[in-house]
């Protein structure tokens, strides 16, 4: 593998509860490869959201170290090299379509007419061409979040987590909005490392160059599965004899889990 | 026109009601006008001439009157505002003056103002103060609490993720102020503001009573009560018209949150 762009080096995370410590992660070692498309799966409690926010600089390791293009995730946070996608929209309400977008970058302080057009042409790519006037609440929840991810996107990060992004959503919904992620992370120059936390198996495979499949109580690494679906993937990929194999690899792997447990 | 006139029915249809109980208990009951004047009474009271003939109408006067209260009023709000809105970012910043001075808040609140009224009338009059700045003062004593529990909630109300947001953009405390706390907490400050405009207007009447004051809807009450026994409709008009002012206050606040929340 080249110089991994995230690094995660006997990484643990220990909450303190009200019930004793909590180990959310335990002896995590992970090298992810710029440009990777990685999906981490497993049971709640598995720490997935906790590796996510570690590497996004929202927690700090209990111990262990953590390194994004060799540097702190503090440093790389500071370098705005992070775009989040939460599994709400988190729209402010008091904005709109287009001003949220452009809320990134209003705060690194980019000239008016660059940010407006900026936002105009990732709204055009996530099909809400028309909607940068209207309000959060006008849109339905599949909107919403592809205004979210237009909004993760504005600046360009070369990192970008996702928390359960479709999660709130059905199916139909989902199933669309997988692919035009992939159409969109696909041709963005340069292409952004996601970190797409799931519960859904096919969603992990359907979307993923590798699937990290995480275990509970501690959470920690059970396996990493390596996905090698044919690039671009269209509707057809869902069909393929190979996928359905990937799929019950991952199920197995989390049967594993949970029989170990 | 018909969406106008179904607005309207409501509020008229409720006027109708309140009219028909008050005329209604009155021949039930049998009280006396004494006891409560018949509303037109009131209403021929409003246009009898002040001053033994010579002076305004009483409604007239009554406005001015009600005037001179909602300007102390609007002042007090003013102030007590801002020292509600003061305190809540202190609040937040400082959580450990929150514990220890919210205790003394609350406390200022229970104390009646009734009998703190006199006492700041008095006391600041002492001082060589105007009358107006006591009065002032009152208002806002009254105002500055629910604009700071308010406040303090509004500017909590920021979801966990919403700041992770900011804090990924590696925002400032200043832009995460400005672009997601202030912005989160507009309808709960709206939301206090609209209790403070009234408690203002009772605070600018309470400061009018005792101070010998020569103006204000509370000086009207106070006028209208000596002489009840010659004249009860007065007492009742001006009560009527200190509600008055109170819901124009409301009105003038809600008016300002249409223009200012956007969503």
């Amino acid at each position: 593998m080249d110089t991994p762009i995230i690094e995660f080096e006997r990484v643990s995370k220990i909450y303190q509860g009200g019930a004793g410590p909590v180990t959310a992660l335990h002896d995590v070692t992970l090298r992810i490869a710029a440009g990777e498309f990685i999906a981490l799966i497993g049971p709640s409690g598995c720490g997935k959201s906790t590796l996510m926010r570690l590497i996004g600089d929202l927690e700090q390791p209990s111990n262990g170290t953590v390194r994004i293009k060799a540097k702190t995730p503090d440093q790389a946070r500071r370098d705005r090299d992070y775009g989040i996608v939460f599994q709400s929209p988190v729209l402010y309400d008091w904005r709109t379509i287009r001003k949220n977008v452009e809320l990134p970058l209003e705060i690194m302080g980019r000239p008016k007419d660059q940010r407006r057009q900026r936002a105009m042409e990732l709204l055009k790519l996530v099909g809400l061409g028309d909607f940068g006037d209207a309000y959060p609440h006008q849109l339905s929840g599949g909107m919403q979040q592809r205004a979210s991810i237009a909004r993760a996107l504005s600046f360009a990060p070369s990192i970008l987590l996702m928390d359960e992004p479709f999660g709130a959503l059905d199916e139909i919904t989902r199933e669309r909005l997988q692919l035009e992620l992939l159409s969109i992370w696909w041709e963005a120059e340069p292409r952004p490392t996601v970190i797409f936390v799931t519960h859904s198996i096919p969603e992990a495979v359907f979307l993923a160059d590798r699937v990290v499949v995480m275990s509970p109580r501690p959470g920690r690494v059970q396996r990493v599965v390596e996905v090698n679906l044919a690039r671009p993937r269209a509707f057809e990929t869902r069909e393929d004899p190979q996928f359905f194999a990937l799929v019950t690899e991952v199920r197995e792997c989390l049967r594993a889990t949970e029989t170990a447990g | 026109m018909v969406t106008a006139v179904r607005r309207m029915l409501p509020v008229v249809g409720l006027v109708a009601v309140l009219l028909l109980i008050w005329e209604g208990s009155k021949v039930l009951f049998g009280i006396s006008d004494q006891r409560l004047p018949h509303l037109g009474d009131i209403v021929t009271t409003m246009f009898t001439r002040t001053q033994g003939g010579n002076g305004p109408l009483l409604l007239v006067q009554m406005l001015i009157n009600a005037w001179a209260t909602l300007r102390v009023a609007m002042g007090g709000f003013f102030i007590g505002g801002l020292l509600g809105f003061g305190l809540a970012l202190l609040f937040m910043r400082m959580p450990i003056l929150e514990r220890g001075l919210m205790p003394y808040v609350i406390g200022s609140q229970t104390v009646p103002i009734l009998a703190i009224a006199p006492m700041v009338v008095v006391g600041l009059g002492r001082m060589g103060a105007e009358p107006w700045v006591a009065k002032i003062f009152v208002a806002a004593y009254l105002t500055f609490f629910p604009v700071t529990i308010g406040m303090l909630r509004g500017l909590r109300s920021a979801s966990p993720q919403s700041l992770d947001l900011m804090r990924s953009y590696a925002a400032s405390s200043l832009q995460t102020f400005w672009k997601l706390r202030l912005p989160a907490s507009l309808p709960y400050l709206f939301a206090s503001l609209k209790i403070a405009a009234s408690a203002s207007v009772i605070g600018a009447i309470v400061a009018e009573l005792p101070s010998g004051s020569s103006e204000g809807i509370g000086v009207m009450i106070l006028n209208a009560a000596q002489f009840y026994n010659s004249r009860p409709p007065a007492l009742y008009l001006a009560i009527l018209v200190a509600g008055l002012i109170g819901v124009v206050f409301y009105g003038l606040v809600a008016l300002a949150e249409r223009l200012i929340v956007k969503r």
